[in-house]
């Protein structure tokens, strides 16, 4: 099958409930999008498809019906996204494994809803686990990155 | 300078004669250098001046031996070794270095001693300096126990400058200037008419000079990086997906696997049987290993799912099973056959408690799982002549030695790369896990092996920290707390997790009572006594390892006993402080929380204070008792580190273990079923999220005579304020965690 990821398109032969985060990390090796749970409960492996936040561990490839977006996509270390900005402004990341699925998570959401409530983020931003504990910096980093996007 | 040379000639001189005069053998070896673990891979063009900079013409390598495990370790070692060298960390590549005897850890030992961090005696001092000498007689190459700045502070500044005075010298000898007419600018040697000579370009003449011993560490007012916000120099790859952790590792020809082993923990493999999962698209093996089944496939997915396809004929777990027996059984061991310690015993706790008005109270705190957010994971590669070994792990050099055994391989050829860790937590103190890997490759030589952990496996096969319980007594004597009496009963970490080292733990074991004997309190009567329960399932160090679970014992009962007394918690614990960094500690966060003040209806405030690992940090909880539950509105921590080196990651190493406290204390435990434990994936082992966090105000103090680390600190106190906090909004007094087992959270 055809996937599109980060504007370049692969060709895969893989089952198709063979789920997108394992296409990514093993066969396009495109490692950024993290295995943390396999169930949906941690959030690590958030990718966009066509730009909206989904958990890669639960969907299919057989189900991918849009564009892919991981990490790597977003933003790079010299054309970085806002979101990116922020987390690295406010340096967010500890062990920084759940981070690249909470930008991902946090670039989604801004883009549906660029000026949110602090009880926005919270509600938009508890599916993704952090075990380090960097929540007080990440609802910073969403703060930040809201006026970043205004501004822009 | 005087100390400081002592550490220059003790940790730094490479390649010169040992010091003359030591007489016995032991003391003789310690004092001998090691020899540079760098210079065995030199290649032309490299220098290595010190054990901790290597320098070639394409750029300067700073070695920071310490795991990086979210903590931040790798950019303060970077930091601290940038400082002296004169560079921009930035501009440097960092290296975790080859496994080695000379980045042995030397306080780790003081954790495992009967030692008050408050004690300045001269026992006290004696057995810091033994845990020196063993730490660096054993090759003690570990990180753990919030050790890394305070081990390192010295040791690394000083390889900085060792190896920018060398590299002057260089400089000297190329231009004929003398030393008083250069000085360096941020990677330059920078001459009187201010031309620059690159360091680079001064390694080749820099290898052949002897390293310059005498050097002057520069003043706290001299410093670029030190004491302020750093830029952490992992915190772009973080937010870019472009840090490699171990579970990232790509290599040409790889092939991945998972393991399953046993879930009823010991119980090892009767049989297994894997004639479907052999048939599986992409599965290329299904072997055997110790206690399970390994599965090679070209896709960790499909290795997932073949392993889940494998029938496994598992033989019962040799341990007490169920979590209820596993409770009686730590509730027998309160015997004085079990005694293994009594450090604190003030006063005449049993005259004192006779005929006297009790109270009496009863804690629990259960097993709890590590669970990093990547799951155990390796890389390995066994050929005839070197294995190879690629993870996120705390103790190279006891993996070397374990998979030397393994193998039956020598130990210098086994090479093992220290990786990005995506958190630890103390899981990575253990190497269970290489062993599958290595287990693999032994049965697969030649291949390059990615082993990965289903979540479900990390969950059933982790050594958690122990369960507990504490019985404790008191007594009231006009209006204070008179006689204090805390007895605590666990399974030994020490015992267990030394021994799958290959260890011997000696004496009794700190942790059972680690964060409650050694709390700077002159109650009157004042004992704690541990108890050993003879060893169940295989636990280990989790963050603040004894502290974790003793802060919330000895900090629950001391907050029950002011409330018996009539006295205010706060200051009960004043009056009661004797050290005066804590004391001033306490009275931070009375302020910061504005103590005292109304909080209106359904609110309550409760403060905890626990010296762990030589930091005493104090926390006030504010939570609401709202009508679906407690809500956790605000925590205000002081914490007392000596010497704040980077105010930004000391915030988010306090709030992380702030929230890595009350998370657990909330809402997570692992129980057993006849060996097996019972929470397996996040759905029922949530911790914290982001909605249930409160905002966290930290403030660093720096009254103290030596610098801490705080990677782990932050913990101990969360628990015990949250449910003093609680029973001061409900009038619940909670003696057991997980609270979410008596109350509900919002």
């Amino acid at each position: 099958m055809k996937l599109t990821v980060n504007g370049e398109t692969h060709e895969v032969d893989v089952e198709d409930d063979m789920p997108l985060l394992w296409v990514l990390r093993d066969e396009l090796r495109i490692t950024g999008t993290k295995y943390g749970c396999g169930i949906a409960q941690c959030g690590a492996c958030t990718v966009h498809m066509d730009g909206i936040a989904v958990r890669s561990c639960q969907l299919a490839a057989g189900d991918v019906s849009g564009e892919i977006t991981t990490i790597e996509g977003l933003g790079t270390p010299t054309a970085l996204h806002a979101v990116q900005e922020a987390w690295i402004d406010l340096q967010v990341a500890q062990c920084g494994y759940c981070q690249a699925g909470q930008i991902m998570q946090a670039a989604s959401f801004l883009d549906l809803n660029p000026d949110p409530t602090h009880a926005q983020i919270d509600a938009a931003m508890s599916g993704n686990l952090c075990r380090c504990g960097s929540y007080p910096r990440i609802r910073d980093a969403v703060k930040s990155a809201s006026s970043k996007l205004k501004r822009a | 300078m005087g100390r400081l040379k002592t550490i220059a000639r003790r940790s730094f001189l490479i390649g010169s004669a040992a010091i003359a005069g030591g007489v016995v053998f032991g003391t003789y070896l310690y004092k001998r250098e090691g020899t540079n673990p760098l210079l065995a891979d030199l290649r032309a063009g490299e220098t290595a001046i010190t054990p901790y900079v290597k320098i070639d013409a394409q750029g300067i390598t700073l070695i920071t031996p310490r795991a990086d495990v979210g903590q931040g370790a790798w950019s303060m070692q970077a930091h601290l070794i940038a400082e002296e060298l004169d560079i921009d960390p930035a501009t440097a590549t960092l290296s975790s270095g080859p496994a080695s005897a000379i980045y042995y850890n030397g306080v780790v030992g003081v954790e495992a001693m009967p030692i008050a961090a408050t004690s300045d005696t001269l026992l006290a001092q004696t057995g810091r300096g033994a845990a020196d000498v063993m730490g660096k007689l054993m090759g003690l190459h570990i990180t753990g126990g919030s050790t890394t700045v305070p081990d390192l502070y010295d040791r690394l500044r000083m390889a900085g400058a060792v190896a920018r005075e060398t590299l002057i010298r260089a400089a000297m000898q190329q231009t004929g200037l003398p030393r008083d007419q250069l000085k360096t600018e941020n990677g330059f040697v920078v001459l009187p008419d201010g031309l620059k000579i690159e360091y680079l370009d001064l390694a080749v003449l820099a290898a052949d000079i002897e390293p310059i011993q005498d050097v002057t560490l520069r003043e706290p007012s001299q410093w670029r990086y030190l004491t302020k916000p750093q830029k952490r120099t992992d915190v772009i790859a973080k937010s870019t997906g472009t840090q490699t952790y171990g579970i990232d590792m790509v290599m040409d020809g790889m092939v991945h696997a998972t393991t399953r082993t046993n879930p009823a923990l010991g119980g090892g493999l009767a049989g297994f049987d894997a004639e479907d999962a052999r048939k599986m698209r992409g599965v290329q093996a299904v072997l055997q290993i110790t206690g399970g089944i390994a599965v090679v496939a070209d896709n960790t997915w499909r290795a997932f799912q073949a392993a889940q396809a494998v029938t496994c004929d598992w033989g019962p777990s040799p341990y007490i099973g169920n979590t209820s027996d596993q409770f009686a059984a730590v509730a027998a061991s309160f015997r004085e056959d079990h005694q293994d310690s009594q450090f604190k015993d003030d006063g005449d706790v049993v005259a004192a408690l006779e005929g006297a008005e009790l109270v009496e109270a009863e804690y629990r705190i259960p097993y709890l799982a590590h669970a990093p957010l990547e799951p155990m994971s390796v890389v390995v590669k066994m050929t005839d002549a070197r294995l190879d070994i690629w993870t996120g792990t705390q103790i190279p050099r006891f993996v070397q030695a374990n998979m030397a055994k393994l193998t039956g391989m020598d130990a210098d050829n086994i090479h093992v790369h220290v990786l990005m860790s995506g958190g630890s937590f103390g899981r990575r103190l253990e190497d269970d896990y290489i062993a599958q890997a290595v287990e693999i490759a032994m049965q697969l030589p030649d291949t390059p092996i990615k082993m990965v952990w289903q979540r479900e496996e990390d969950f059933t096969h982790d050594f958690p920290r122990p369960l507990a319980i504490a019985r404790a007594k008191g007594a009231v004597r006009d209006g204070a707390v008179d006689t204090f009496d805390l007895a605590i009963a666990a399974p030994s970490v020490a015992e267990s997790s030394l021994a799958r080292l290959g260890q011997p733990a000696i004496g009794p074991d700190v942790a059972i009572v680690a964060g409650a004997w050694d709390q700077p309190f002159d109650i009157p009567n004042y004992r704690v006594t541990g108890y050993r329960t003879p060893a169940m399932v295989p636990v280990s160090s989790w963050r603040s390892v004894g502290a974790s679970g003793n802060g919330f014992m000895h900090e629950s009962f001391m907050d029950e006993m002011c409330h018996a007394a009539g006295v205010d918690p706060l200051a009960e614990r004043l009056r009661l402080c004797w050290h005066e960094p804590s004391r001033k500690v306490l009275e931070a966060v009375g302020e910061m929380s504005d103590w005292g003040s109304e909080l209106g209806a359904n609110r309550g405030r409760g403060l905890a204070f626990t010296l762990a690992f030589g930091v005493p940090v104090a926390e006030v909880i504010e939570v609401t008792n709202t009508e679906d539950g407690i809500r956790i509105d605000k925590v205000f921590v002081a914490a007392e580190v000596g010497r704040v080196l980077d105010p930004v990651n000391f915030e988010a190493q306090v709030q992380g273990g702030v929230i890595f406290g009350l998370g657990h204390a909330m809402n997570c435990e692992l129980t057993y079923e006849d060996g097996v434990a019972q929470q397996d994936n996040f759905h029922v082992y949530e911790g914290m999220r982001l909605y249930q966090t409160p905002e966290i105000t930290v403030r660093g103090l720096e009254n103290g005579d030596k610098l801490r680390g705080i990677g782990e600190p932050g913990v101990p106190p969360a628990a015990p304020a949250l449910a003093n906090a609680i029973f001061a909004a409900t009038g619940k007094r909670i003696r057991e965690l997980p609270l979410s087992k008596s109350v509900d959270f919002v």
